[in-house]
């Protein structure tokens, strides 16, 4: 079964978490032997960007030693041959450039994700 | 309590659910920083914040082990905050609604957490010199 997970709420609980969950669910259903890839919407599209950092929070003596890296976890996932897409009207509205996302991303259209769904035994909308 | 500023928030989410939890928490912490006093309405979900039983764990997926993932947990947080606050002559009372705890079986916080009603936030908001409600969504 080929599955697509599509990632469309964005930053939720990421700092807490250290990563996107259900990035980190798609790593860990990879490891488990799923077949899937990955469509970003949203204001998820910015887990394509390669230059983001999220490193330096504290409160009072805490500090967080492990941030979120969220772009090394879209990348890993792209390196163990996860297609990842996002999609490119929601990365024309908010102002980010092709150039600034990770190698390997590929952008789709609204207008193409009807047959890119076709490719897949099932949706998973998150 | 002091002279101080006194600052009031009341927050409803649950914890490793929303970014709102950190917003708050980073508000909080500048507040501290400063002095300031900060009373703090735990309501419905968000009680859970302070849970004693939260336990870090390893991940997996980022090949860590527990100590080198150094999980954020809440609870350790509001720790912090209650230090900090404390460390700079301010006052951090932080009240966790009851019915709400009750309702969730979430008895178990931290020191320096106390339980109370939204008569304690009434009380809070009226002491204050202003007062942010950090609704869910």
């Amino acid at each position: 079964m080929k599955v697509l997970q599509i990632v469309k709420t964005a930053y939720r609980a990421t700092i807490e978490e250290q990563d996107d969950t259900i990035v980190w669910l798609s790593h860990a259903l990879c490891g488990a032997g799923a077949e899937l890839d990955v469509v970003l919407q949203g204001n998820a599209v910015n887990y394509a960007v390669a230059a983001q950092n999220a490193a330096g929070l504290s409160f009072g003596d805490w500090r967080q030693t492990e941030p979120p890296r969220i772009a090394r976890d879209i990348a890993s996932l792209i390196q163990k041959n996860v297609s990842v897409f996002a999609s490119n009207e929601d990365l024309r509205e908010r102002g980010i450039d092709g150039s600034a996302l990770l190698d390997g991303v590929k952008q789709v259209s609204r207008g193409e994700m009807a047959a890119l769904f076709e490719r897949y035994d099932s949706i998973w909308q998150w | 309590m002091n002279d101080n500023v006194t600052l009031t928030f009341a927050m409803m989410d649950a914890p490793f659910e929303s970014a709102r939890t950190t917003t708050v928490m980073r508000l909080i912490d500048i507040a501290a920083r400063r002095g300031y006093n900060v009373n703090v309405f735990a309501y419905e979900g968000a009680v859970h914040l302070p849970f004693a039983g939260q336990t870090a764990h390893p991940n997996a997926v980022h090949g860590h082990t527990a100590e080198e993932e150094n999980h954020p947990l809440p609870k350790d947080w509001i720790s912090a905050l209650l230090r900090e606050t404390e460390r700079n002559g301010g006052i951090l009372d932080w009240v966790n609604c009851g019915l709400c705890v009750d309702e969730r079986g979430a008895t178990d916080a931290i020191e320096g957490i106390r339980r109370g009603t939204p008569a304690d936030f009434w009380q809070m908001a009226l002491e204050s010199d202003n007062t942010l409600v950090i609704a869910t969504n």
